[in-house]
Order: structure tokens, then C-alpha cells, then sequence
């Protein structure tokens, strides 16, 4: 027993191999849940994982090293064109060289923004990349002939591999994709956040003079956070492009940009699975309230608004009561438990609540 | 008349409501080192108000009073239920926290006042006035919009340079605890701040109401160039946030006139960068020599 406990120990010690662990797990019971519920739900869930990749890449910038970021909708229309062109006129890329053609694109543009960013803090890097959100879709808007204009361009979508089988419903295919690249994401993510890079990351945002002190570059640190953050941004816009089919600039608008920062703030600042957590609320919070709003017969006026109107009700007591975001939230009620029943903490078993580093308590 | 004449003077008065609304955002970020991402949804608030009580019978001078009237109570309120509570959280919450009043106000304006696009009446003639012979593209309403901007930016810098309450006021921005100390009310001088920034973003509102239509979200945009002209002018500065206003009111006209308006915001997005690569906090901002 006590060897068996030893060889676990070992094996799930390591960074690396509990998040490897923990990453095969999410994709058994992704892999179980996609194959019980129908179509419908399997669309919304690639949303979520979509959105989680988008929103894990700007909570390591905005959480875990401090710039915000109000533009990385632009980012991902970024990442969608370039999947959109790859498969413009219907040239069957495999899906896989497409994402990664997304990423390694928005990474290269993200160079540049980085470089800028750095360069700019607080409400000035916010003004700046706010610019970006409205201003990238008008040059799709405005070079018809490369991007499409209004109408944008249509995405062929993937179909599922033989080996399937004939009647394997696309919409699980494309859930499965999106499911094993959020995975990746967080994986890798996880990796380098507790990893050199990720100390530096929390070092610049917490105090730049500290940091250059310590040896670390930090405007270097910023563009590294930025590209990392832009090409996460990339995978997501080219997986969304595959979600909705059509790549066009109506849906890259400041909402989408705004959406992502609510989902790292709602979910938990700081913390890859408050992403995950922000994700759920962004696409299913809607989905109830538009229900709950259907149910009750009220004039179409009403009706078509009421979503809008809890949801936004939603994020300002969310702020008001749990400052810290639903990760925040659940640490603090572990934290009691532990407290309470006098558990010893650390161990294997928290799971996801290891692999974050504490809110921050600025 | 040359294309670079009738520019300018839409800039000038485009460039005038961004200043307020610019204005406006940096009264808040002065008082409360919050940017009032709900500023523009609060003008379109007060501005469908105004229309309400056009639509039942008042005279414009009326709606536009109510605007103003309700613009200042419910900057007041928003400070008082919803943001005083998180005056100590990280200041990303408080950006959530606004961006959720901008949805809910999107949301309860159409369920409160219907959902059809309206117009919205000039307070005059929107028609060029005559110049000699050649009419010029400035009417009477331009020149109203021009004046009463700059109307309450004169009123507010004698408000903040030349009285007691001003100087508190700043004071209280400047820093709460020594003002605490010396006996102003910090909490009221916040409050009054919001309210005025208020009331100045819902004159941008039912200003430029009469050109572009009035529908839930028609001042998003304006939102986002009175922001960009506030970071432009620098976000600690009154005048920079004036100047970065009519700086924005000039640059996306001549950038629409000359290159298309598709191009518009990134013109806009290009004069920022390029600005900003230079003056990391803007044009008017103290610099302050950052260790790194």
C-alpha cells in the first residue's frame, strides 16, 4: 500500500505529469459528456472550450502579468481570417495545419502589439487596445476583395474522419476539436506559468523596479505574455471560425473583446481554470436567461432584452459580492473546509485549484 | 469651397461632443481612478428621457433640462449604490462593474421606452448658414452644440479654479485622507464629481442625438472616441482630455473625407499608437519618470 501510495507520489509530483494526468482525465469525461448529450449541447460546449482558450491567453496577460487587454476580440479575428483564407475555396487543409497556422500568425502580428504594449500601462493600454477592437474588423470591412467586406468569407467546415463512421454528427466532431485544443492549451499554459516564465510574468505585474532588480527583462516579459496571449487569441478565433462557418466582421465587434474580459474577471483574474469558469458563465448564463425569458409570456420588447438586462445585472452583483471571481470563491470556501475539518493541506488531490497561483490581493 | 474647409468644420463639432465625453471620463478618472465604461450608456439613458418627454407634448428646452437634470442624479446614484461599495477592490472589477451597468442600461432603455429606432429633434436649423452668397456647411445647430460645450467647460473650470466647492472637490481627488483630515465630506465631493460627469456626458448625448439616430447602443461609439481622445490628451488632464477630443473630432473626419470612412477608427487607431509610442501617457499628462 504504502508503495503503491510512493510510485503515485512520484508520478503525480512533477508538474508536468499532473497536469498530464489531470488534462487525460478532462478528456475521458469530455469524450463520455460529448457522446451523451445531443447536437445542440455539443454546440454550446465547443463555445465554452473556445472561449476558455481565448480567455485563458488574456488572463495570463491581464491576471497573471498585468496589462489589460480590452482588444483581444481583434486578436481573434486575427487567428479566424487566417483559418477562413486557408480554406477560402475549399481547400481541404487538415484542421490541425489550419489552428496552427492561425496561432503562428497571430503570434507574429502579436509581436508587433506587444511591443506596443509594453510600452503603455493601466487605462492607457486599455484605451490603445480598445482602438484595436474597433479598428481591425473596418479593415476587413474595407479591403472586399482579400477579406470579403460585411459578407465576410464562408469556412468549409471539417468534415469527421471515416474511421467515425458515416453518421458521426459534425457537431460532436467539432466539439472534440475544440475540446483537444482547449486541453493543449491549458496544458502548455500551466506548464509555462509554473515555470520560469510564469514567476516572471507575477514579478513584473506585482512590481516592475523589483523584477528589473531581479535580474529579470521585463519589457522582454511583457511581449513574451502578449504573444503567447495573441496566438492563444489566434487558436480560438480559427476555432470559432469552424463554430460559426462564416468568418465576417459583425462578429468580431468590441462585445466579443468586452465578453472575455467579464469571463477572466467572473471566472477568477489569475487562474487558467477561472478561465474555464468564465467560459461556462459567458455561454450558458445567456442560454438561461434567454429560456427563463421565453417561459414568461411578455411583450417582444421585453422579452428579446430581459437576457441582456439579468446579465447585466448578473456581473454587477458578481463584483459586489464575490470580488474575487468563482475561483476566488471556491478557494476561500476550501480554505474554510480545510479550516473547519482540519484537513492537511497539499497533496494530490485539489486538482485544478493547484495548478493557479493565489488571486491577487492588490 | 474647399473639401479641407467643410472638413474642419465637422470636425470642430464632432471634435466637441468627444471632448465632452472625454471630459467627462476624465472628471471620473480624476475623482475615482475608475474609467466609466457605462459613461456613454448613461448619456443614451438620459437622452431617450429627453425624448420621452418631447414625445409627450414639452417644448425641446424641456427634454433637453430633463436630460441635463436627469443625467446629474443618475451619475450621483451610480456612484452611490454601485460604486462606492468597491472603492477598495482591484480596479478590473470596477471595469466589469461598469461594463455591466453599459449592458443593463442597453437592455432596459428599449424594454422601457420600445425598441424602434427613433430621431431625435435639433434644438435649430440644421441647415448650413448663408455666408454672402455660399452657404457654409456650419448651421445654427453646430454652432449651439459648439457653444454650450464649451459653455460647460467654462462653467466647470470656474466651478473647479474659483470656488470653495471646487477646490474641495479637488482636494478630495487628490488625495482622500488628508482631505478627510482637514474635514471635507470625501464622499459627497465624489459623489457631486460623478453626478457633474454625468450631466456633461448627457449634453454630448442629446447633442449629437439629431445626427445620428437614437437606439440603445448609438453611443458606443462615442464612448470609444471621447475614451480615445481622453488617453490621447492624457488621462489626468482636463484640457488634454478637450484637446484629445477635438484632436479625434479632426482626425477621423479628414481620415473619412480623404481615405473613406471604412478607414475612420484606423486612422484613429494609427494617431493613437503613434502618439502614445511617443508620450506613453498622453499628450498633456505630468510626466512622471518611471524607474523601469
Amino acid at each position: 500500500m504504502v508503495a503503491v501510495q510512493s510510485r503515485l507520489d512520484r508520478l503525480v509530483r512533477p508538474t508536468f505529469g499532473r497536469h498530464l494526468l489531470f488534462a487525460l482525465a478532462a478528456a475521458v469525461v469530455l469524450l463520455l459528456l460529448s457522446s451523451q448529450i445531443g447536437a445542440y449541447d455539443d454546440y454550446n460546449l465547443t463555445a465554452v472550450a473556445i472561449f476558455a482558450v481565448a480567455a485563458a491567453g488574456l488572463n495570463l496577460l491581464t491576471g497573471l502579468n498585468g496589462q489589460l487587454s480590452l482588444g483581444h476580440g481583434a486578436l481573434m479575428a486575427i487567428g479566424a481570417y487566417t483559418a477562413s483564407l486557408l480554406l477560402k475555396d475549399h481547400h481541404q487543409f487538415p484542421v490541425i495545419v489550419v489552428l496552427l497556422a492561425a496561432v503562428l500568425s497571430t503570434g507574429v502580428i502579436g509581436i508587433g502589439f506587444g511591443y506596443a504594449a509594453a510600452r503603455l500601462r493601466g487605462p492607457y493600454l486599455a484605451g490603445a487596445t480598445l482602438t484595436l477592437a474597433v479598428a481591425i474588423p473596418q479593415v476587413a470591412t474595407r479591403y472586399k476583395s482579400i477579406f470579403g467586406g460585411e459578407s465576410g468569407l464562408t469556412v468549409a467546415p471539417s468534415s469527421p474522419p471515416d474511421w467515425l463512421g458515416a453518421d458521426f454528427p459534425p457537431e460532436r466532431w467539432l466539439a472534440w476539436i475544440a475540446f483537444a485544443a482547449a486541453i493543449v492549451t491549458m496544458v502548455l499554459l500551466a506548464n509555462l506559468l509554473r515555470g520560469a516564465p510564469g514567476r516572471a510574468f507575477k514579478a513584473v505585474r506585482d512590481n516592475e523596479a523589483a523584477a528589473a532588480l531581479a535580474g529579470i527583462n521585463v519589457a522582454r516579459t511583457q511581449v513574451l505574455a502578449f504573444v503567447v496571449s495573441a496566438a492563444c487569441a489566434g487558436l480560438a478565433g480559427a476555432l470559432l471560425a469552424y463554430w460559426t462557418g462564416v468568418t465576417a466582421p459583425a462578429g468580431f465587434t468590441l462585445a466579443l473583446s468586452l465578453q472575455l474580459i467579464t469571463a477572466i474577471v467572473i471566472g477568477g483574474l489569475g487562474s487558467l481554470a477561472g478561465a474555464v469558469w468564465g467560459s461556462l458563465v459567458l455561454v450558458f448564463v445567456p442560454l438561461l436567461t434567454s429560456g427563463m425569458a421565453s417561459r414568461l409570456s411578455l411583450p417582444s420588447s421585453v422579452a428579446d432584452n430581459l437576457p441582456l438586462a439579468i446579465y447585466g445585472c448578473i456581473l454587477v452583483i458578481a463584483m459586489l459580492v464575490a470580488p474575487h471571481g468563482i475561483q476566488g470563491a471556491l478557494r476561500r470556501i476550501l480554505a474554510y473546509g480545510r479550516a473547519r475539518w482540519g484537513n492537511t493541506p497539499g497533496g494530490g488531490q485539489k486538482g485544478v485549484v493547484d495548478w493557479d497561483d493565489p488571486a491577487p490581493d492588490t | 469651397m474647399s473639401r479641407f474647409f467643410v472638413l474642419t468644420l465637422n470636425g470642430v463639432t464632432q471634435g466637441a461632443i468627444y471632448a465632452a465625453m472625454a471630459l467627462a471620463l476624465v472628471m471620473i478618472w480624476r475623482a475615482t481612478k475608475v474609467i466609466n465604461f457605462a459613461q456613454g450608456a448613461m448619456a443614451m439613458f438620459t437622452t431617450y428621457l429627453a425624448v420621452f418627454a418631447i414625445e409627450h407634448g414639452t417644448p425641446y428646452w424641456v427634454g433637453f433640462l430633463v436630460a441635463l437634470v436627469s443625467g446629474l442624479l443618475l451619475g450621483a446614484i451610480v456612484e452611490r449604490v454601485i460604486v462606492r461599495p468597491v472603492e477598495s477592490a482591484p480596479a478590473l472589477n470596477v471595469v466589469i462593474l461598469t461594463l455591466g451597468l453599459l449592458l443593463f442600461l442597453e437592455a432596459l432603455a428599449p424594454m422601457a421606452f420600445g425598441g424602434q429606432i427613433r430621431s431625435f429633434p435639433p434644438a435649430f436649423s440644421i441647415v448650413g448658414l448663408r455666408l454672402g452668397t455660399s452657404q457654409v456647411p456650419f448651421s445654427p445647430f453646430d454652432l449651439f452644440t459648439l457653444g454650450s460645450v464649451v459653455a460647460v467647460m467654462l462653467l466647470l473650470l470656474v466651478l473647479f479654479q474659483k470656488t470653495d466647492l471646487g477646490l474641495r472637490m479637488r482636494a478630495s481627488a487628490f488625495n482622500p485622507e488628508v482631505s478627510r483630515l482637514l474635514g471635507i465630506r470625501v464622499g459627497r465631493m465624489l459623489t457631486l464629481g460623478w453626478a457633474l460627469a454625468s450631466l456633461v456626458g448627457a449634453l454630448a448625448g442629446v447633442l449629437i442625438a439629431p445626427s445620428l439616430l437614437l437606439y440603445p447602443t448609438f453611443m458606443d461609439d462615442v464612448l470609444v472616441f471621447g475614451f480615445t481622445g481622453a488617453v490621447l490628451g492624457g488621462l489626468d488632464s482636463a484640457v488634454g482630455a478637450v484637446v484629445g477630443g477635438l484632436l479625434m473630432g479632426f482626425a477621423l473626419t479628414y481620415v473619412g473625407g480623404y481615405f473613406g470612412s471604412d478607414l475612420e477608427t484606423v486612422g484613429a487607431l494609427v494617431i493613437l499608437i503613434a502618439v502614445l509610442m511617443v508620450r506613453p501617457s498622453g499628450l498633456f499628462s505630468v510626466q512622471r519618470v518611471r524607474q523601469v
